[in-house]
């Protein structure tokens, strides 16, 4: 037991987690290739026309799972800033934000296809629904951090800082969530809601799942490219960087 | 805890020795206010259905202008390193930073909103209603405004991130708190709004000085 415990904290640092990193990534590429793949063939060519929403529905296979990558993301990227914050270890700071850009993409997607989804659907671009201001908001939350950590030019204190807002922002996105739940519900205008979508048929699920598994590899493939850039650029002054293949001349 | 009172006592005598501070925040909420009736039309009905949303808007923004100030001065001379080493936990001194920031920019908003309110057409209860929800509120938003404050303390372009920061976190309050008074005007009563706001409002009481504390320490390091 012991022993696995310390293999594991081995790679809590950059120095042996960077070409651990390296390694890894092509596998990660492959499976979002692969997964991509059959998602994309089971959801344009074999997933049935839906009845009544014609062939525009096939955009939720990207914009479902991107909404729950870019929420999923959001949770561990705090996971990470918490472990940073206290365990003050450098790699998970940097794992979190080498996740922020990532879940605002999926964030702004999320947006992006619903709009284009709602409005054949709905007749309109934009719904002050629940789920999209929530996740307008989750999207600031993204912005925010991120420009904090921008702004501030010594980079453990941007670590903590930008651990501190994430946290902040985990307790605040549930009570965000529901707020605006209650808010839209009280209003009610345009009474529409995802919730009432017919029962699924199974070849859906599973395209919408796949691509879930996709874009989830590709979000590990992309966060692992870039926290080995991070890594680069803040472990500059060390020994190990300079030896490295790819950065001496 | 009467080192919080110390700290609530100097920031109210700091800010009567410089009074256009108190009003700017004040002036701007009455100007807002009053500039959307000129872009919307001065239709009784219409104003009345914006009222809560317009004036609570309103608010959240006077509040953000202090915000800034909130820990800045004592950044800048020190007096906040002597205060993060002083013998008393710094969490009862932005307890009491808090306190005096909520004085200053929360309670005049909350003694203002029922004057601007007869502007928007709004009847006596509903006047009480908005009264009594930027009361619950307005802790509320100087509560959750002081981590934001901590945290871009001495950042470049503070400002700016700090209505980033701390503007969708507002979301919450600003949902409640105009619409209990939008219940209350559509017959609904606005008991069950007032008792979220105040739920809010102590959960943040019981955890913003902390985040806030945290992040002052990070600010010092």
């Amino acid at each position: 037991m012991s022993n696995r415990l310390i293999n594991w904290f081995r790679f809590a640092s950059p120095h042996t987690f960077y070409p651990l990193a390296g390694k890894m990534i092509p596998w990660f590429w492959t499976l979002a290739a692969v997964f991509g793949a059959a998602g994309l063939w089971l959801s344009f060519f074999v997933a049935p026309t839906d009845a009544t929403q014609g062939e525009g529905y096939r955009i939720i296979f990207i914009h479902v799972p991107t909404s729950w990558m870019s929420m999923f993301i959001y949770m561990v990227m705090a996971g990470w800033a918490a472990m940073g914050l206290s365990l003050n270890a450098r790699l998970s700071s940097m794992m979190a934000q080498a996740l922020a850009p990532t879940g605002a993409l999926m964030a702004f997607l999320s947006l992006w296809t619903g709009a284009f989804w709602g409005k054949p659907m709905w007749g309109t671009w934009w719904v002050w629904d629940a789920r999209l201001t929530s996740e307008l908001i989750l999207f600031f939350l993204y912005l925010g951090f991120m420009s904090l950590q921008a702004s501030i030019d010594d980079p453990r204190r941007a670590d903590k800082a930008g651990a501190i807002v994430a946290l902040v922002g985990v307790i605040n996105v549930p009570i965000i969530y529901f707020s605006v739940k209650w808010w839209n519900t009280l209003h009610q205008g345009a009474s529409v809601s995802i919730n009432k979508s017919p029962s699924m048929a199974a070849t859906m699920l599973w395209g919408m799942l796949l691509m879930a598994l996709c874009l989830w590899m590709y979000s590990i493939a992309i966060a692992l490219t870039r926290v080995r850039a991070i890594i680069l650029e803040r472990e500059a002054h060390t020994e190990w960087v300079k030896h490295l293949k790819e950065v001496s001349p | 805890m009467n080192a919080m009172w110390a700290i609530v006592r100097r920031d109210l005598l700091m800010v009567m020795r410089r009074k256009s501070e108190v009003l700017t925040a004040l002036f701007f909420f009455v100007i807002v206010s009053s500039l959307f009736p000129l872009g919307i039309g001065p239709e009784p009905a219409l104003l009345r259905k914006i009222a809560p949303g317009v004036l609570w808007v309103g608010a959240l923004l006077a509040t953000m202008l202090g915000l800034q100030r909130m820990f800045a001065a004592d950044h800048a001379d020190g007096t906040l390193e002597q205060m993060a080493i002083s013998p008393t936990p710094l969490v009862w001194l932005v307890v009491g930073k808090v306190a005096a920031h909520w004085l200053v920019s929360g309670l005049p908003l909350v003694l203002m909103a029922p004057v601007l309110g007869i502007q928007f057409d709004l009847d006596t209860g509903a006047l009480g209603v908005l009264m009594l929800a930027l009361l619950l509120g307005t802790p509320l938003l100087s509560l959750i405004g002081a981590i934001g404050a901590a945290l871009t303390l001495g950042v470049r372009g503070g400002g700016v991130l700090l209505s980033l920061l701390v503007l969708p976190l507002y979301v919450p309050a600003l949902i409640f708190g105009a619409g209990a008074v939008e219940s209350h005007i559509s017959g609904l009563g606005a008991g069950g709004h007032l008792s979220l706001l105040a739920a809010l409002l102590i959960m943040a009481a019981l955890f913003a000085p902390w985040a806030a504390t945290a992040a002052l320490r990070i600010a010092l390091e």
